[in-house]
């Protein structure tokens, strides 16, 4: 990855160009019922300490016992990531004090993660795809949750996060912009969200990002990185490593020099800062948790979890262009979530897929979107858009009338068939009502007529008069023909 | 591999124990006692040996994913020296 600079993506300093290095290590919720290591809930929300068993408040005598759906859905997302999956793995305790971390340690895997190195595909706006590695994903427990702004003087916490299992997943640096780093996020959650092992909602926490930034001249050693912690969603990503580089930049063109540190990103001002109190922490004293043997598992048990995979948006994404001939880019917005691509082939299957994919992403998506809505809950069915879709094709409406029968779907339901037989939006073919039309429009205006012999673009707008008086209903390449003829255009 | 005073010190401050300046001469005789005593170990020659992780030939056990533990607050924070609404109140930890 790094033989390559895109000049593109340099940044301009003061002195030339500079080159930003990321990496990140993203937190993903494990989708499960009960927690890592006991069997409290890990339901979002609920009373303080409700979720809590004695396991989690690391009550002394309590002993770990792992959950073996966590395990599977690890190996699925190594699976997912085109990862190496190690059969066996071992956990250790990661040494800190904090209040939310009752323990005095977080049970993690240090050396032996159950996964191993693997690649994620990434597709850029701009039509580029990069492969980003992937170092490592190992299981580890969520910490409790601290509330600040109770009191004064206190700090309140509630352990119902505490225990939950977490993913965390480790990029190679192999990143290079904020753009790509928002791209990569973004495929990761997507194809968490087709294996179903995390939920992605990045609101409620379930993926969080912590995000390496070093810069260089192009071609140089990787220079000293900053981690900027717990960046919650893939916006505020893509503007705190756009401060951190300018920052890192700044410093190192005025002859300083970049303190390795951790850092926070303050979405209110858009602005990085240093976590003094965690600068002496870094002393985790990892060793092997003597409460928990080594995880293992056989590789049929890993085979057999395999068979149960989905298809994952990549081989989608191919299968959408072959089969349905939907250009790499439609193909691409598809597939961004499995309900989307559940939807927009039960639209296109036995119809033009060009023109499915085009009402699903544009006419649906961009009606959804307005809305604030989900495909899911979509009030236009996929069957009825499919109708509207093969009313179009037949030639029964116009495509401008459709787009108001998608509306009318849309706010009041129904068969779109029997919506316009009843209120009478039949595209209108036949020549005799169209010719009185043209031949209407045309002795009504004779300077335009006049105009038109010498402009021919002007046709244009006969056929808008011709449209508006049939109500739209006129198809308009027929229109186009009569007018031609009748005006002696070419 | 022996430890000295500033260790001793830093490794006190990590497990949050309080320790006078004059205990800390005795605590670092005590460690390198201990620790020349672990290093006997370093006599044999285990290349080729696995390591052990139990005494019995077991495996890690794996537990169903269900919910059967919890819904009781009033258990957890019995303890807590100081709580609201089932809160721990400690003194005020901020970034």
């Amino acid at each position: 990855m790094n033989a390559t600079v895109d000049p593109k993506k340099l940044i301009k300093g003061a002195t030339g160009d500079w080159e930003v290095v990321i990496g990140m290590e993203i937190h993903a919720q494990v989708t499960s019922q009960s927690k890592l290591f006991s069997g409290a809930s890990t339901e979002f929300g609920g009373d303080p300490n409700d979720h809590v068993s004695l396991v989690d408040a690391a009550m002394p005598g309590m002993l770990p016992v792992i959950n073996a759906e966590c395990v599977a859905q690890a190996i699925r997302t190594g699976l997912g990531l085109k990862a190496q999956i190690n059969l066996r793995s071992v956990f250790d305790r990661k040494n800190y004090f904090y209040p939310d971390l009752p323990q005095g340690y977080q049970i993690s895997q240090y050396k032996d993660p159950i996964v191993g190195e693997g690649e994620v595909l990434v597709d850029l706006p701009d039509g580029q795809q990069i492969t980003v590695g992937i170092e490592r994903l190992h299981l580890e427990q969520d910490a409790g949750k601290s509330l600040h702004d109770q009191s004064p003087t206190m700090s309140f916490v509630d352990l119902n996060r505490s225990g939950v299992a977490l993913m965390e997943i480790v990029s190679k640096p192999d990143l290079r912009s904020s753009d790509e780093a928002r791209a990569y996020v973004t495929k990761l959650r997507t194809i968490l969200r087709y294996l179903g092992t995390c939920d992605g909602n990045m609101e409620e926490g379930s993926l969080r990002a912590d995000v390496n930034v070093s810069v260089r001249r192009p071609g140089e050693p990787l220079g000293t990185r900053c981690e900027i912690k717990n960046v919650n969603s893939i916006r505020f990503i893509g503007q705190a490593i756009e401060y951190e580089a300018r920052r890192q930049i700044g410093i190192l063109e005025d002859g300083g020099k970049i303190d390795q540190e951790t850092r926070l990103f303050d979405p209110g001002k858009g602005e990085t800062r240093s976590m003094r109190s965690k600068e002496e922490a870094h002393d985790y004293r990892y060793f092997p948790d003597p409460d928990l043997l080594p995880l293992e598992f056989t590789q049929a048990y890993v085979d057999e979890l395999k068979k149960g995979l989905p298809e994952l948006p990549d081989e989608k994404k191919a299968r959408f262009i072959a089969a349905y001939g939907v250009t790499a880019y439609d193909a691409g917005v598809l597939v961004a979530e499995r309900a989307g691509a559940d939807y927009f082939e039960a639209v296109a299957k036995g119809r033009d897929g060009k023109a499915a994919a085009n009402w699903v992403i544009n006419e649906l998506f961009g009606r959804l979107n307005k809305d604030g809505k989900d495909v899911t809950s979509s009030p236009v069915s996929a069957a009825q858009l499919g109708a509207i879709v093969d009313l179009i094709g037949e030639g029964t409406i116009s495509g401008k009338l459709a787009k108001d029968l998608f509306e009318i779907v849309w706010t009041e339901g129904g068969d779109p068939k029997e919506i316009v037989e009843t209120r009478g939006m039949k595209q209108v073919t036949d020549t005799g009502a169209i010719e009185a039309a043209v031949d209407a429009v045309i002795a009504a205006n004779p300077d335009k007529v006049e105009q038109a012999k010498a402009k021919p673009t002007m046709i244009g707008w006969f056929v808008g008069q011709v449209m508006k008086q049939s109500g739209g209903k006129a198809n308009p390449q027929a229109v186009n023909d009569i007018l031609k003829a009748k005006l002696g255009i070419e | 591999m022996s430890v000295d005073s500033a260790t001793v010190r830093r490794i006190a401050h990590l497990a949050r124990i309080s320790v006078n300046e004059d205990e800390i001469a005795p605590l670092q005789n005590e460690l390198n006692a201990i620790l020349a005593f672990v290093e006997q170990l370093n006599e044999v020659d285990v290349a080729h040996v696995e390591p052990m992780t139990s005494v019995t030939p077991m495996q890690l056990r794996q537990r169903e994913d269900k919910v059967t533990d919890g819904h009781y607050p009033n258990k957890i924070v019995a303890n807590a020296p100081l709580t609201e609404d089932h809160f721990f109140l400690v003194p005020k930890v901020v970034e």
